[in-house]
């Protein structure tokens, strides 16, 4: 092919340690950050970006929740189940914590063995880790059904100030998204690995380029901020 | 500090660089809809983004003849009430800031230049950059289908404040808003996919020798201006989604308690004032990602068109990255007059004068670079003049504007105007002219024509001067703006009157000229004198391609090594008074000036 004629190996420099490393990578020509692939680095400045939009979702938050004149319903009462007779607080949230805390710890594994180039058991943890964060969606679904049974609307609901049914609904809303476009592309990503793709370099459907394993971790990167979102939002939400 | 053998490998030697980045994988269309319309050549990618920026830009410029004719001719025409005119006023903005201005620079020159100047065969992702077109595309045409539904588009003024955006008596208030917020929310979604692209392409995929200080100004600029526009986009389709539930749902996240027609609406407990918060944190980086592409692609026509080094490079390079830092910290200067502490007002007036500092910087480095320079009076360098002359003008009124108490009394009348336009406005415009008639040789292979192109610089930026340049003074008397129609009011002397007329005259005059561009543009792509190889004489890399206009790919068999910076003109001993980035110092041996 006349524009990849360049037989040259790819070199990575030499690594400097410190703050002189950090100039002499920035100082230096082709890559500001030296043996980062492009994929990776790119996930990471979008992730600054999502990071933006998610503090700006809790900010405005914090901001509707001191303008309303009415008082902010009681989040250990209307997040609670019912479990017999027994009203347990933040039964059902503490439960989607965990799993989807324990989703980033298979998807960590899933990167492991990806770079040991594993192939069943990367496309094995890959498929649990989109298993728990579609069981995480569920149980969401669960949470705003309950919710919208007792009353709970984005206008209006009984328990107190009607910013709470917003917020609630499009914070929620927005991160659940989130999620689910990650477990889209986690089962995409399990068949591609169980098939073998970046093994044989099996172009991709719509882009036409070749992948890799590095193709899993910047997933990773995405799945882990995700979780991280989730623990702020369990924080502002259900503790406060 | 940089290790000296760095400062060997790359800055000195003749010896060329290990290879980092490994060669792109290129996507090879082979049917007319792959290669024109779905194309992932960034260079065709940018052209799509500039042609359709432009055509919605022509909307937004025959609604501003519509306003004139109302303002400098009231009762005359009938066509136009006061609801037309608050529609009009508002698209009018809108589109210019964001839909013409954001896409042409970021999404057009950023497309086309960046691979070309840095070095490389395309975007990183360019598969991810053409979905960005088409995600602008889709906004363009819910824009568009606004002006089509029932009520029309939103009248709300080009901010959108709530409570006024979302209730009865604003025109399009029902459909109009709605989509104007999806717009906007889509809008963000596609600059996002093509800006990731414009910031890992420069970070990632330069060329052999292209440091990030060898890089020619206008990457920096729009390089920037995009780390911007990802930062405080967030704050934009937040706000959005916030203000559409509010509108859909009846949410009351900006709505406080109202009465409207003598009935208590269902909303209450909502911040108004966070929507303003939320907007201008958006608002004010947006205006610095309009106006930094601006400065680095002036300070390029500068430097080229004068034959002149650009002076004090690394000080232009900080002062780019300062105002793009600054700008996050000085968006509530648009809020004086909502009502804020003292103290707050206080901080915001310092962090905005502050700014003034990196910019003046900047003005006195393009002066000096055409001080006792070569200067070649073409039409990009005219352009670039005129941005000058109109860009310290407007920036010097925001100096006004920028302090509390000169804000308050100025706030909402012309003056404001006047200085946003020509601070904004007509200087970046005519930024986009100078690198429309710098890049055209490189676009099409051909110039485009010279007289025509004289008969659009003096109408255009004459004309300009003579559009704002009074609404400084109807600012002063008091004419508040985006008023339909005043000449009933006392307060307002008869003398605007005439001034109005003016105006308007002028403003019709320079959109006579624009049309004459137009055509220019039309005919000299077919018609126009051939150019040739790096007509201009310009040291950086995307004149050095084997092909003009560049073909896919960009740079033929090899990727160009760097050896210089993009400011090599007039080097003492030297044969020829330019020495492209990509000559190796064995081949200007007479050349003596220092490698840089």
């Amino acid at each position: 092919m006349e524009e990849s004629s360049s037989t040259e190996p790819i070199t990575i420099p030499p690594h400097i340690k410190g703050n002189k490393g950090v100039a002499a990578d920035w100082s230096s020509d082709q890559k500001a950050f030296k043996g980062v692939p492009w994929g990776k680095a790119m996930m990471w400045i979008f992730l600054v970006s999502d990071t933006f939009v998610f503090s700006i979702f809790l900010i405005s938050y914090m901001t509707v929740r001191k303008s309303t004149k009415v008082e902010w319903p009681n989040a250990s009462e209307v997040f609670a189940l019912h479990v017999g007779h027994v009203s347990v607080p933040l039964l059902l949230i503490a439960i989607m914590t965990f799993i989807l805390i324990t989703s980033s710890g298979t998807m960590a594994m899933a990167v492991k063995y990806g770079y040991e180039k594993k192939r069943i058991p990367c496309a094995i943890l890959i498929l649990i880790t989109a298993i728990f964060g579609a069981s995480f969606v569920g149980m969401q679904a669960f949470e705003w059904t309950k919710l919208i049974q007792e009353g709970v609307r984005p206008w209006d609901n009984p328990f107190g100030a009607p910013q709470f049914g917003a917020v609630f609904f499009m914070v929620t809303g927005f991160h659940g998204t989130h999620v689910t476009i990650g477990v889209i592309f986690l089962f995409i990503m399990a068949r591609k690995v169980w098939r073998g793709d970046f093994d044989t370099g099996r172009r991709g459907f719509f882009t036409s380029q070749k992948s890799d394993y590095e193709a899993i971790e910047i997933m990773g990167l995405y799945w882990h901020f995700v979780d991280l979102v989730w623990v702020f939002i369990f924080a502002f939400f259900y503790l406060w | 500090m940089v290790p000296d053998n760095l400062d060997e490998a790359v800055n000195k030697s003749n010896s060329v660089p290990d290879l980092e980045v490994k060669p792109q994988d290129l996507y090879h269309a082979n049917s007319f809809i792959t290669r024109w319309i779905f194309c992932q050549d960034a260079k065709v990618i940018g052209i799509q983004y500039s042609l359709t920026a432009i055509a919605i830009g022509l909307v937004a410029m025959v609604l501003s003849w519509m306003m004139r004719l109302q303002l400098g001719f009231p009762e005359t025409f009938s066509f136009l009430g006061p609801a037309e005119y608050y529609q009009f006023v508002t698209m009018h903005g809108m589109i210019m800031v964001i839909y013409l201005l954001t896409a042409l620079f970021l999404g057009g020159f950023g497309n086309f230049l960046i691979p070309l100047m840095v070095g490389a065969r395309d975007m990183v992702f360019p598969y991810v950059n053409m979905i960005s077109f088409w995600i602008y595309f889709l906004a363009v045409l819910i824009l568009v289908a606004s002006f089509f539904v029932p009520g029309g588009p939103t009248g709300a003024g080009w901010t959108l404040y709530p409570p006024q955006a979302i209730t009865q008596g604003t025109p399009g208030s029902g459909w109009g808003i709605v989509l104007m917020l999806i717009s906007l929310s889509v809008f963000v979604v596609g600059f996002t996919m093509g800006g990731l692209n414009y910031v890992i392409t420069i970070l990632q995929a330069r060329t052999r020798g292209m440091t990030l200080m060898r890089m020619p100004l206008t990457v920096w600029g729009i390089f920037t201006a995009t780390v911007l526009a990802l930062f405080a986009f967030p704050a934009l389709i937040v706000s959005c989604i916030m203000m559409t539930l509010d509108s859909l749902l009846g949410t009351s996240f900006f709505m406080p308690t109202m009465v409207e027609l003598g009935e208590k609406l269902e909303y209450g407990g909502g911040s108004p004032i966070l929507f303003q918060h939320l907007f201008w944190f958006f608002g004010h980086p947006e205006v610095y990602i309009v106006a930094l592409p601006a400065f680095g692609i002036v300070s390029d026509l500068i430097s080229v068109h004068a034959r002149k080094n650009i002076f004090g490079y690394r000080m232009m390079v900080w002062a780019i990255v300062f105002i793009g830092a600054l700008s996050f910290i000085v968006w509530a200067h648009h809020m004086y007059v909502s009502g804020m502490n003292p103290w707050f007002g206080f901080f915001f007036a310092t962090t905005t004068l502050i700014i003034a500092v990196p910019t003046a910087i900047k003005v006195y480095n393009w002066v000096l670079t055409l001080w006792r320079g070569n200067i070649r009076l073409t039409l990009p360098m005219l352009f670039a003049l005129a941005f000058i002359v109109t860009f310290v003008n407007g920036g010097i009124t925001g100096l006004f504007l920028g302090n509390v108490i000169v804000d308050v009394p100025l706030s909402d009348t012309y003056f404001v105007v006047a200085h946003f336009h020509m601070v904004m406005g007509i200087a970046p415009v005519l930024v986009v002219f100078g690198a429309i008639y710098h890049w055209f040789p490189l676009i099409t292979g051909r110039y485009l024509h010279e007289g025509m192109g004289q008969f659009h610089f003096w109408v255009s930026f004459l004309g300009s001067y003579a559009i704002y340049f009074p609404m400084h003074y109807l600012g002063f008397i008091g004419v508040p703006r985006r008023y339909y129609e005043m000449y009933n009011s006392e307060f307002i002397p008869t003398s605007a009157e005439g001034l109005n007329q003016f105006i308007t005259i002028a403003a019709l005059t320079v959109g006579f000229a624009q049309i004459v561009f137009l055509y220019n543009i039309i005919v000299s792509s077919k018609f126009g004198k051939l150019a040739g190889k790096n007509p201009w004489q310009a040291c950086s890399l995307e004149w050095q391609t084997p092909d003009v206009p560049p073909g896919h790919g960009n740079f033929g068999k090899e990727l160009p090594v760097v050896y210089r910076w993009a400011y090599d003109f007039s080097v003492p001993g030297a044969k020829e008074d330019f020495i492209p980035q990509n000559v190796a110092p064995n081949e200007v041996p007479e050349a003596k000036a220092e490698q840089t």
